[in-house]
């Protein structure tokens, strides 16, 4: 398969940054798109023309910087926009999980970083999430030491409980869900969050304190607010409801009338 | 020799070692914890468990990961489970059991006192998580549910549906985020350790690249703790993240720190196969499939001509002319013998050419008796997510056609030596985890990474560790103005000036990727004398011609991806030669190391325990051959036996 590829292109923070195209050819409709990524940085630093490089004996251009780790959809590193969608065109994935058949042959391709306030550019696909590990600092947690815990079934917990906060906290935190929403928020994120512990006995204990310490610091970091557009469920690649924004907000109501 | 071998394994009987032994060693005054400093290098669920449990302690932390969040870690991917000896299913199972399996498992190459301290503290973790908040199967009851992994006859394995690691990890990252948020612990990501810092032959800090700007740093502390995992990346396709790799151990070793059974590497069965040189890794499926998954291949040679040629589906090939060749061998076990047990039986089905893809390198895991005899609901809830991955790469249902499924290179059971309180040979400087090589010998079962991670991180770090800081807490600050400090970062910047002044035609990936074929070739599932030599010498050479020919575009002071893979391919290239000639000296089969030499008339690996009863641990010697050592492993409380999984 042969493609068209529009890459966005920022040298750094500061940079403007631009659009560039490059062709890439005989893909196998098996390969995975961050897969058919390298390829197109092993052709730019064989066949670059890049003059200060080409001077000094190797021809490269500088290859597209992106993120990436563990190729199979659960380490939350990738990322990109990918012809207007978040993780691309195929449902419930990530960008890795990509692969070319799910693209036409001869496709002009527009690869985008995520684009959001809170997230900045770093380099080229690659942005900073460093405010996703902010918001979870403020109480993603429960608050117990390591150390002279009980017996772990003293704690039973119902099963359709149990399946329920394991269905919110299979969010990988890749931002997806922020990068989609036209407001910038990151609700589906901490609502993830939030919702996976407030499930549990466990985690009730610091229910309120947990959602109004999270909230703050979502709006201090400046994430915009939720208007119920369900944009983020749609491009979330673990499909986690929006059921669970509603859940915070009710938790995050229940805190509030006891202040 | 210059290093002696002293693990420190405390006296009295097996069960009572690691409780006499914590009440033998110091203990550090909260008062004199804040006065100290810990580097924790790593935010797996060893780092990121260790960071959070000594920031509870009072110690400073410093905490660093390559990845933008502690998150990414890749134990992260992890699927299957958790072992503990918690006897919830009433199934016999007990801390002995734990340990002899685990023993057993590991081929009769790994501690005694540390395997038995590692299924005690098995259940503290469960205890632990659930307290934390990770959200376990359960069953209707509201009581933990369990699962059987490989190498077990009970159920012990505590799961996440397919994501286990994933959900431990969260919970070991959001401690980790709660000391955080208390100042006890400070984080630095996007920071790779480039090298360590010895003063007067001791661990006081780190050289670390900053990798979004480019800058090199200097960290000191009174003790460092490596948690940067495996080495399994030298093969370049196997199931690890495209980041993880072994440099930071490799900078230990070279400063010093002895390096043990680098050959020791898992070859895990149930990968989906490899379809195309462009490949950038190779996804594992879970272990767990193997509860209700059945491994096959067909009997006929026709039938593998024409599924090669696509003219059949596996599914209309009829019972009675497959071969489920593990219930055939191994009817005790069937599809449940460890690992590289499974995947040698893969190998063997496959060059005997019954390999069901176009490669020939592939067998199934068929789920159609589960299917019928559970219902595809419960399969579902099961490996629902796994069915999902699995179809999202190969575009094939296995609710409706069986996995095509092949060994890969997954996890390595060497690393840094370490004594029992998990120090290395360099007096300060930790290694737990996948990065020491203390608790599963010759071959690890499934479900006792995690396990690992968090038994050291949590539950024996945080112990072991002090008795050294007792004797430190007179020393001030360290001075990262240290001579020894400026020489680390000098070598640093030569070595970076060196990667990108080479500018030759090939990029990173071409030189790891010819590494990959070499290892995978002579110092993968089945190696031999002539081979090993050969691969030693093959790298070398490929070593030299990295150095002349390699191509790294951009320039140090900048966020560049290329120079990351240099810095980590040059090391996986001196690696490799340590793992081809610590494979070339261990002439005996045992666990994941396979000689063709020795064998079983059946087949199966022939251990030689009167030769090679021992650890084998490298010490770095300048450029120059690495010098041998031998920690002798005496078992004075299990029986030495031949690994049956066949009754």
């Amino acid at each position: 398969m042969d493609f068209t590829l529009k890459i966005w292109r920022q040298k750094s923070a500061r940079d403007k940054g631009t659009f560039k195209t490059y062709q890439i050819k005989n893909i196998s409709p098996d390969t995975s798109f961050l897969e058919m990524l390298d390829i197109l940085n092993d052709q730019l630093i064989r066949e670059g023309t890049d003059p200060v490089a080409v001077e000094k004996g190797c021809k490269s251009d500088d290859p597209v910087a992106f993120d990436h780790d563990c190729r199979e959809g659960i380490c939350g590193m990738c990322s990109l926009y990918i012809n207007g969608r978040a993780h691309g065109p195929d449902d419930a994935i990530t960008t890795c999980q990509l692969h070319m058949r799910k693209f036409r042959d001869g496709e002009t391709i527009t690869i985008e970083p995520w684009r959001s306030a809170a997230m900045p550019v770093i380099k080229d696909l690659v942005v900073d999430r460093h405010a996703l590990d902010k918001i979870l600092q403020a109480g993603g947690y429960i608050s117990v030491n390591t150390g002279g815990i009980q017996d772990a079934n003293t704690i039973p917990v119902p099963r359709e409980k149990a399946e329920e906060s394991m269905d919110a906290a299979a969010c990988v935190g890749c931002g997806a869900c922020i990068a989609t929403c036209k407001n910038g928020s990151a609700m589906l994120f901490v609502a993830s969050r939030v919702s996976s512990l407030a499930l549990l006995p466990q985690g009730k204990i610091e229910a309120a304190r947990r959602v109004k310490a999270m909230i703050a610091r979502m709006d201090e970091l400046g994430f915009g607010s939720c208007t119920n557009t369900r944009a983020c469920e749609m491009e979330c690649p673990k499909n986690i409801s929006v059921i669970h924004i509603a859940r915070l907000n009710r938790e995050f109501l229940k805190a509030k009338t006891k202040d | 020799m210059s290093v002696k071998l002293i693990a420190k394994i405390p006296e009295g009987p097996l069960n009572e070692k690691w409780t006499k032994h914590k009440s033998s060693i110091k203990v550090v005054s909260p008062a004199n914890k804040r006065k100290l400093d810990i580097i924790v290098v790593g935010t797996g669920l060893g780092g990121a468990s260790a960071a959070a449990a000594l920031g509870e302690l009072g110690y400073n932390v410093k905490v660093f990961c390559i990845s933008d969040s502690p998150r990414r870690a890749h134990s992260i991917a992890a699927q299957g489970g958790i072992n503990a000896a918690k006897n919830y299913p009433n199934d016999n199972d007990s801390v002995y059991r734990l340990f002899y399996d685990t023993i057993k498992g590991g081929d009769f190459r790994s501690r005694e006192a540390n395997v038995h301290r590692l299924a005690e503290v098995s259940n503290h973790i469960i205890d632990l998580c659930v307290a934390q908040g990770v959200p376990f199967a359960r069953d209707y009851g509201g009581l933990l549910d369990n699962r059987s992994f490989g190498g077990a006859q009970v159920s012990r394995t505590f799961y996440a549906r397919g994501q286990t690691g994933q959900q431990l990890l969260l919970g070991a990252y959001g401690a980790l985020n709660r000391q955080i948020e208390k100042g006890t612990v400070k984080s630095y990501n996007r920071h790779e350790m480039l090298d360590i810092v010895l003063i007067n032959g001791e661990a006081r800090g780190i050289i670390t690249r900053n990798l979004v700007s480019g800058e090199i740093e200097k960290y000191g502390a009174h003790a460092v703790v490596i948690a940067t995992g495996g080495y399994g990346n030298v093969y370049f396709l196997s199931t690890n993240a495209m980041n993880s790799n072994g440099s930071a151990v490799w900078q230990c070793y070279k400063k010093g720190a002895l390096f043990a059974n680098p050959c020791f590497t898992q070859i895990h069965p149930t990968c989906i196969p490899v379809h195309g040189e462009q490949q950038s890794k190779l996804t594992l499926m879970s272990e767990s499939l193997r509860n209700d998954g059945r491994i096959w291949v067909p009997k006929k040679t026709e039938d593998v001509i024409m599924l090669r040629e696509k003219r059949i589906r596996p599914s209309e090939i009829p019972e009675a002319d497959r071969d489920y060749y593990l219930e055939r061998r191994y009817p005790a076990f069937g599809n449940l013998v460890p690992r590289d047990v499974a995947s040698r039986a893969a190998k063997e089905r496959c060059d005997a050419g019954f390999g069901v893809n176009e490669t020939g390198r592939a067998v199934f895991l068929d789920f159609k008796s589960a299917i019928e005899r559970l219902g595809k609901k419960v399969i579902g809830e099961r490996y629902g997510n796994l069915f999902q991955m699995y179809e999202k790469i190969t575009d094939v249902d296995p609710y409706k056609e069986p996995m095509m499924i092949y060994p890969a290179i997954h996890y390595t059971m060497g690393g840094l030596w370490v004594d029992y309180n998990l120090q290395t040979t360099i007096p300060g400087l930790y290694a737990i985890g996948e990065a020491n090589f203390s608790d599963h010998g010759g071959n690890r079962l499934g479900a006792s990474a995690l396990m690992q991670g968090l038994a050291d991180g949590y539950f024996i770090l945080p112990y072991t560790i002090g008795d050294y800081l007792a004797g430190k807490i007179q020393v001030p600050q360290t001075d990262t103005n240290n001579p020894a400090f400026e020489e680390a970062e000098r070598e640093v910047r030569a070595k970076t000036h060196k990667l990108l002044s080479v500018k030759g035609k090939e990029p990173v990936d071409h030189f790891h990727k010819k590494l990959g074929h070499i290892m995978w070739e002579y110092v993968g599932m089945a190696r031999n004398e002539q081979g090993l030599k050969k691969a030693i010498e093959e790298i070398s050479e490929l070593r030299k011609e990295f150095w002349n020919n390699v191509c790294i575009p951009g320039e140090n002071i900048e966020f560049n991806q290329e120079l990351e893979k240099g810095f980590r391919v040059a090391d996986f290239l001196e690696m490799a030669g340590l793992m081809a000639r610590d494979a070339l000296q261990r002439k005996e089969s045992c666990g994941g190391h396979f000689r063709e030499e020795m064998h079983t008339p059946d087949g199966e690996t022939l251990r030689d325990d009167k030769n090679f009863m021992y650890v084998s641990a490298w010490e770095y010697n300048k450029g120059e051959e690495p010098l041998f050592h031998k920690e002798e492993l005496s078992y004075e409380f299990v029986k030495l036996a031949e690994r049956n999984y066949k009754e």
